[in-house]
C-alpha cells in the first residue's frame, strides 16, 4: 500500500478511536455502580430512552408514508420536496430548536393558536423533547426507507395490482414487508440520532431534570460539576451506541456492506 | 367472454398502435422481436399503463379503457403471469396463490383451501409451505400460473412465461401450460418472442413489429406463409418478394424464381433452406431454378450447416455436415444453388 494513502488512513483511525479509548481509560470503573444509582441519572436515562422511542414512533408514522411519496408517487416537484425534507440533516440542531420555538412556542404561529385553544404550551415539556428529536432524526428514516423503496422491485406491486390489490393493500401486504429491513435500519438510525440529540432539545425543550433533561444534557451539565460522573454517563451512551451498531452490523459492517 | 382492444401508446421512439380481439376460450399469441411493443400491449390490457388512445372492452360492454375512462388494474378481472414469476418472496407459496382471493374478500381459511386445490392442479402438492425462493424455476412458474388462475379471471395475460426457464424445464412447463390453457374458459393473451411457444400454445397469432400488426392468422398459416422477414426467419424460411406472371416470379431485388403454381400480381415466395441444394459446378439437366451464388457465412445448426448465400438471389441453404465437408466450401466460395419449382411456396402479398 502506498504511504501517502496508508499514513493518513492510520491517522484517521487513531483520530476516531483514541477519544473513545480515552473515555474507557479514564473511566472510574469501581464507581460505576454508585454513580449510576445516583438520583437523576436513572431519570435522565429513562427519559432519553422513552423520548427517543417516541420520536422514532412519530418518525415511522410520518416518515414511512413520506418516503413512499418520494419514491413512488408521480407528484411533480418531488426533488424539491426531498430537498426540503433533508434540510434538518444539514441544519445545525440549535437552529432547528430556534425554528421549532418560533413556530410552536407560546408566541409562535401554531403554538400561539394551540395555547389560546387549549391553554397548553409546548416548550419545556417532555412532548417538546420528542418533537425536537423527531425533527432532527426523521430525515434519517425517510432517506433510508426511500432508498429501500427505490431498490425494491416495483414489479411486485404490479403483480399485486393484477391480483386485485388496491394501492393501500399493496403497500401493506407487499411493499412494506419487502422493505422491512430498510425500515428497521432506518428506525435504528433514527433512534440513535434521537438519543444523542442535544442542540434542538436544549433550545426548544430546555433542561429540566425529570421532564426535559435527557442523557446528553445531563452529561454536558455534570461535566462542569463532577467530571467523573460525566464519564460514567458518557460510557452509558457509548454502550447504547455500540449496541445500535451491533444491531446494524449485518447491513454496514463485514462483507454484506455492498448491497 | 371476449376481449376486444385497440391499444395506442406513444412513448419516445415507440409508436404503438395494435388492434386485437380474443374470443371465448381462445389463446392469442402476440409474437414479435424485442422492443416491438408486445409487453407494452400487455401492460395496457392489464391496466398497469393507461394508453394514449384506443379502447379495451371485455364482453362487449365492460369498458376497461377508453378515451373517457381508465379502470385501474385491481378493478379488472384478470390474471397475469410474468416472465420471472414475481411470486412475493415474503409469503409462502400457498399465501401467494391465495393472495388474489384475499384481496377480493375471501376468508383466509377458504382462500387457503382453494389455493391448496390449485397447487394440486399444477402438481405442487406438498410445496405450499415453502417460500418462492425454495422452488425451482419450473415450480415457481407453475405456482405463478396457479396464482393468476385462482380467481377465475375473464382475461389471462402471459408475458413471456417460459423464456426464463432452461430448455428442458421449458418443455414440461409448456406442456402443462397448454393443458391449463385448453381448460381455461376466458380470453388468454400470450406475449412471446419464441415461435415455438406461439405455435404450441396459441389458437391464433398476431405478429407485431415496430408497434404495428404485420401479420395475423392461425399458427399454421403464419408458419407456412410468413409475410415479413422477421416471421420468415422465426419459422425458418427464406422470404422473397416479387411479381408473378404465369409460373415465373420476377423478384423485387432482381432475378427470377420458377414456381409450380400459376399466379399473377405481387407475391411472396417462401423457400425452405433444406430444399436448397448446392453444387460446385452448374448442375446437369435443366432445373429451372439455378443461380451462381457466393457463400457469405456458414454456421452449424443442429445436424446441418446453415449457409447464407448472396448474389442474384439472397438465399439460405441447409446442407448436411457431410456434404458441406465434401463440397469443401470456404467463406467467399462460388457455388451453384438450385431448388425445385415444386418446393417453392408462392402466395399473394
Amino acid at each position: 500500500m502506498p504511504a501517502p494513502l496508508l499514513v493518513p488512513a492510520l491517522l484517521g483511525v487513531a483520530f476516531l478511536v483514541l477519544p473513545l479509548l480515552g473515555l474507557l481509560v479514564r473511566a472510574p470503573w469501581s464507581e460505576i455502580g454508585p454513580q449510576l444509582a445516583r438520583p437523576g441519572v436513572g431519570e435522565a436515562l429513562r427519559l432519553s430512552l422513552v423520548s427517543a422511542t417516541l420520536a422514532t414512533a412519530v418518525s415511522l408514522v410520518l416518515g414511512v408514508p413520506l418516503a413512499w411519496v418520494l419514491a413512488r408517487s408521480q407528484l411533480r416537484g418531488r426533488s424539491v420536496l426531498r430537498a426540503l425534507v433533508t434540510v434538518p440533516l444539514v441544519l445545525p440542531p440549535v437552529v432547528g430548536g430556534v425554528a421549532l420555538f418560533l413556530v410552536l412556542g407560546r408566541q409562535g404561529i401554531v403554538g400561539g393558536w394551540l395555547y389560546e385553544a387549549t391553554g397548553f404550551s409546548l416548550p419545556f415539556t417532555t412532548a417538546a423533547v420528542v418533537i425536537a428529536e423527531a425533527f432532527v432524526a426523521m430525515p434519517f428514516l425517510v432517506i433510508s426507507v426511500e432508498g429501500a423503496l427505490r431498490a425494491a422491485d416495483a414489479r411486485f406491486e404490479d403483480a399485486a395490482a393484477t391480483l386485485g390489490a388496491d394501492r393501500w393493500t399493496t403497500f401493506r401486504r407487499v411493499t412494506l414487508p419487502l422493505v422491512a429491513p430498510g425500515v428497521a435500519a432506518g428506525a435504528v438510525l433514527c433512534w440513535a440520532r434521537a438519543l444523542g440529540e442535544f442542540g434542538a432539545t436544549i433550545t426548544f425543550a430546555g433542561n429540566f431534570p425529570g421532564t426535559t433533561q435527557t442523557m446528553p444534557l445531563a452529561v454536558y451539565l455534570t461535566l462542569q460539576r463532577d467530571p467523573e460522573a460525566a464519564i460514567v454517563l458518557s460510557l452509558v451512551l457509548l454502550g447504547v451506541s455500540l449496541a445500535t451498531l451491533l444491531l446494524l452490523r449485518d447491513r454496514w459492517l463485514g462483507r454484506g456492506a455492498v448491497r | 367472454m371476449s376481449l376486444a382492444a385497440r391499444v395506442v401508446v406513444r412513448r419516445g421512439s415507440l409508436q404503438l398502435d395494435v388492434e386485437l380481439t380474443v374470443a371465448d376460450g381462445e389463446v392469442l399469441a402476440v409474437l414479435g422481436p424485442n422492443g416491438a411493443g408486445k409487453s407494452t400491449v400487455l401492460r395496457v390490457l392489464a391496466g398497469l399503463l393507461p394508453p394514449d388512445g384506443g379502447r379495451v372492452v371485455v364482453d362487449g360492454d365492460q369498458v376497461w379503457d377508453s378515451p373517457e375512462e381508465h379502470r385501474p388494474a385491481h378493478e379488472r378481472s384478470l390474471g397475469m403471469v410474468f416472465q420471472d414469476h414475481l411470486l412475493f418472496p415474503h409469503l409462502s407459496v400457498t399465501d401467494n396463490v391465495a393472495f388474489g382471493l384475499r384481496t377480493r374478500g375471501v376468508r383466509r381459511a377458504d382462500a387457503r383451501a382453494t389455493a391448496g386445490d390449485w397447487l394440486a392442479r399444477v402438481s405442487l402438492t406438498g410445496l405450499g409451505d415453502r417460500r418462492p425462493g425454495q422452488l425451482s424455476g419450473g415450480q415457481a412458474q407453475r405456482a405463478a400460473l396457479a396464482r393468476a388462475l385462482v380467481g377465475e379471471p375473464r382475461v389471462l395475460l402471459l408475458d413471456e412465461p417460459l423464456s426464463a426457464l432452461d430448455a428442458r424445464t421449458r418443455l414440461t412447463v409448456r406442456a402443462e401450460l397448454h393443458r391449463h390453457l385448453t381448460d381455461y374458459a376466458g380470453s388468454a393473451v400470450l406475449v412471446t418472442h419464441d415461435p415455438v411457444d406461439a405455435m404450441a400454445l396459441a389458437t391464433r397469432v398476431v405478429v407485431v413489429e415496430d408497434g404495428r400488426v404485420v401479420q395475423a392468422g392461425t399458427p399454421a398459416e403464419v408458419a407456412r406463409r410468413p409475410r415479413t422477414d422477421y416471421v420468415a426467419r422465426l419459422v425458418g424460411l427464406v422470404l422473397l418478394a416479387g411479381t408473378a406472371a404465369g409460373t415465373t416470379v420476377e423478384l423485387d431485388g432482381g432475378g427470377t424464381v420458377a414456381v409450380a403454381e400459376d399466379v399473377a400480381g405481387p407475391v411472396f415466395v417462401a423457400v425452405r433452406p433444406e430444399s436448397v441444394a448446392l453444387y460446385l459446378s452448374r448442375p446437369a439437366g435443366s432445373p429451372r431454378n439455378v443461380w451462381p451464388l457466393r457463400l457469405v457465412a456458414a454456421t452449424p445448426h443442429g445436424s446441418v450447416v446453415r449457409c447464407d448465400l448472396a448474389g442474384e438471389v439472397a438465399l439460405t441453404a441447409d446442407v448436411t455436415a457431410t456434404s458441406f465437408a465434401e463440397l469443401g466450401l470456404a467463406r467467399g466460395a462460388e457455388v451453384w444453388a438450385s431448388v425445385k419449382a415444386s418446393e417453392v411456396a408462392v402466395y399473394p402479398r
